[in-house]
């Protein structure tokens, strides 16, 4: 809890980047969370992150999280990145109601890298 | 007489609570605090046996045979029907019809009576207040048939503008929706009022009382409206329920909502003809042991007592609002004064009311975060989301400390 919440208070990798290489946003509908993140890729690494967004602690925590994990990281590794790796790193056990909010970053992300609104082979 | 009026004074939620299974329910080892009664209401013991004993004794299909135990159903879900009418003061029991919700009452009257009464250049009345069941079954009118949705706003305290109301209904004017208490604020808004000023023009008047027929006693007669829908599932009775009133005249008049068994008199292949009310509007096998329960919601709050539930909210909402105010970070919304129905919507600054819930929730604490299927009224109040706190029977002050003691751990937190 603690963990999480000091990514809320103090986010990483807050704001936006000057022409990014990959822009996308995307939001919650139903509680009105949106997060948007800016990557820069240099030889197929991510060079530069930057995300904002608006919303609970647990989706925003997530996008600070998340995109602490990507720095200088391969596009592929990124692109391997599940839900449960993304809600493992969240440090607690969300209840299945909060799970899009802690799955919104990773959502942008995925669809932002692979262009595409939904990851391979899975449901929204 | 005096005695009766002692009974009167207050009602002991303690004992009421033993009549409700649900609080022997544990949530992560902490007892529940079920604050979320605007959604649904909990279900005392008497109303779970009652349909358990028509599955296990009755169970049979209505209107339709001759044998013992659908000639039992019959009955009871007839007299389901005589006591809601009973319940709200209806003259006649075949003015109400059962239904699933408060949403499917509203439709019913859109497409029963809208879709074939009004034309383009009509006028419907609703208010920003409205739930989205009372705002996009017009907007459906509208784009079908050309009428026109009239808006009737609020002041910043969330009480109607009443004074806006000659200017916005006029001779177009052939239908005032209006809800009745507001599932958002808590505003029990003076619908009496609203009724006069359109019968003035001799337009119907449909009053949604899902948030009030739970809480305040209501009476369809001394009210004078032409519609009244609620939700059964929020007054103690089973979910699946629900039922609208209407005036004799004008659902014999209106056309059916759903086609098929049971609404019907005769049927050739040329042409068929309807069921006498309200059976022409309760096409296919309904709810029975549904509709037989929420007879026995009714027989429930009538052995409480309406007027007594109604005061008891008022001392829990009223505690809830002077505990809630010490504290500058909580931003209350609605009405201050005594005009309001157990709901407080609130929020801690800083912190998102899914944080708040969800917080709350791992105390044993239900309540709602969200827009409340009202999302006109939250961007009229300049706001997405906020957290609410409805109240019922069996809340209790010591709930409401514990409630209070949560939110300050929230805001210790963040």
């Amino acid at each position: 809890m603690e963990y999480l919440l000091d990514h809320y208070k103090n986010p990483r990798n807050y704001g936006s980047l000057q022409n990014p290489d990959i822009t996308h946003e995307e939001g919650n509908p139903s509680c009105g969370d949106v997060i948007r993140i800016d990557l820069k890729i240099t030889d197929n690494k991510v060079q530069k992150v930057k995300f904002t967004g608006k919303g609970c602690a647990i989706s925003q925590a997530a996008a600070s999280i998340l995109t602490d994990m990507i720095v200088d990281k391969d596009v592929d590794y990124i692109k391997e990145i599940n839900k449960d790796d993304m809600l493992s790193a969240l440090g607690v056990t969300l209840s299945p109601v909060r799970y899009k909010c802690g799955l919104l970053a990773l959502k942008v992300l995925r669809s932002g890298v692979h262009g595409i609104k939904n990851w391979p082979g899975e449901e929204e | 007489m005096e005695k009766h009026k002692v009974a009167l004074e207050s009602l002991d939620p303690y004992r009421i609570r033993n009549d409700f299974p649900i609080f022997e329910r544990k949530i992560r080892g902490k007892p529940l605090i079920y604050f979320d009664n605007a959604a649904t209401s909990q279900k005392p013991k008497s109303i779970i046996e009652v349909e358990k004993r028509f599955y296990e004794e009755t169970n049979a299909n209505i209107h339709r045979a001759v044998h013992t135990l659908s000639y039992e159903s019959t009955v009871l879900y007839e007299e389901s029907h005589k006591k809601v009418a009973n319940f709200i003061g209806a003259k006649n029991w075949r003015e109400i019809i059962f239904t699933r919700n408060a949403t499917e009452s509203i439709n019913l009257v859109a497409y029963g009576w809208g879709l074939h009464n009004l034309r383009k250049g009509d006028e419907v009345l609703i208010t920003i207040m409205e739930h989205h069941s009372n705002i996009v079954p017009w907007q459906m009118l509208r784009d079908q048939k050309g009428i026109t949705l009239k808006i009737l706003d609020i002041d910043d305290e969330g009480r109607l503008k009443l004074d806006e109301l000659p200017r916005l209904i006029s001779e177009r004017t052939k239908l005032v929706s209006v809800i009745h208490a507001s599932n958002v604020l808590g505003t029990v808004n003076p619908v009496r009022h609203v009724i006069n000023e359109a019968k003035k023009v001799g337009a119907l008047v449909l009053v949604d009382a899902a948030q009030s027929i739970p809480h305040i006693p209501v009476n369809v007669t001394e009210l004078g409206c032409d519609f009244l829908v609620a939700s059964g599932h929020k007054m103690l009775g089973p979910t699946g329920t629900g039922f609208l009133y209407g005036r004799y005249e004008i659902l014999n008049e209106m056309e059916p909502f759903l086609y098929g068994g049971d609404m019907i008199e005769t049927v050739t292949i040329e042409k068929s003809t309807w069921n006498e009310l309200p059976w022409k509007y309760e096409a296919g096998t309904p709810n029975i042991a549904g509709g037989i329960g929420l007879g026995a919601a009714v027989d429930y709050l009538n052995r409480i007592g309406v007027e007594k539930i109604f005061k008891h909210e008022r001392e829990i909402v009223g505690y809830s609002l002077e505990r809630m105010s010490d504290f500058p970070w909580i931003e209350l919304y609605g009405p201050r004064g005594n005009d309001r129905v157990g709901v407080v919507l609130f929020n801690i600054s800083g912190v998102h009311p899914h944080d708040v819930a969800g917080i709350l929730d791992e105390e044993g604490i239900a309540v709602r975060s969200g827009h409340h299927c009202a999302q006109p009224l939250m961007r009229r109040l300049g706001m997405d989301i906020a957290v609410r706190a409805s109240f019922y029977l069996y809340n209790t002050k010591e709930e409401v400390d514990k409630f209070v003691e949560v939110l300050r751990e929230v805001r210790r937190l963040f």
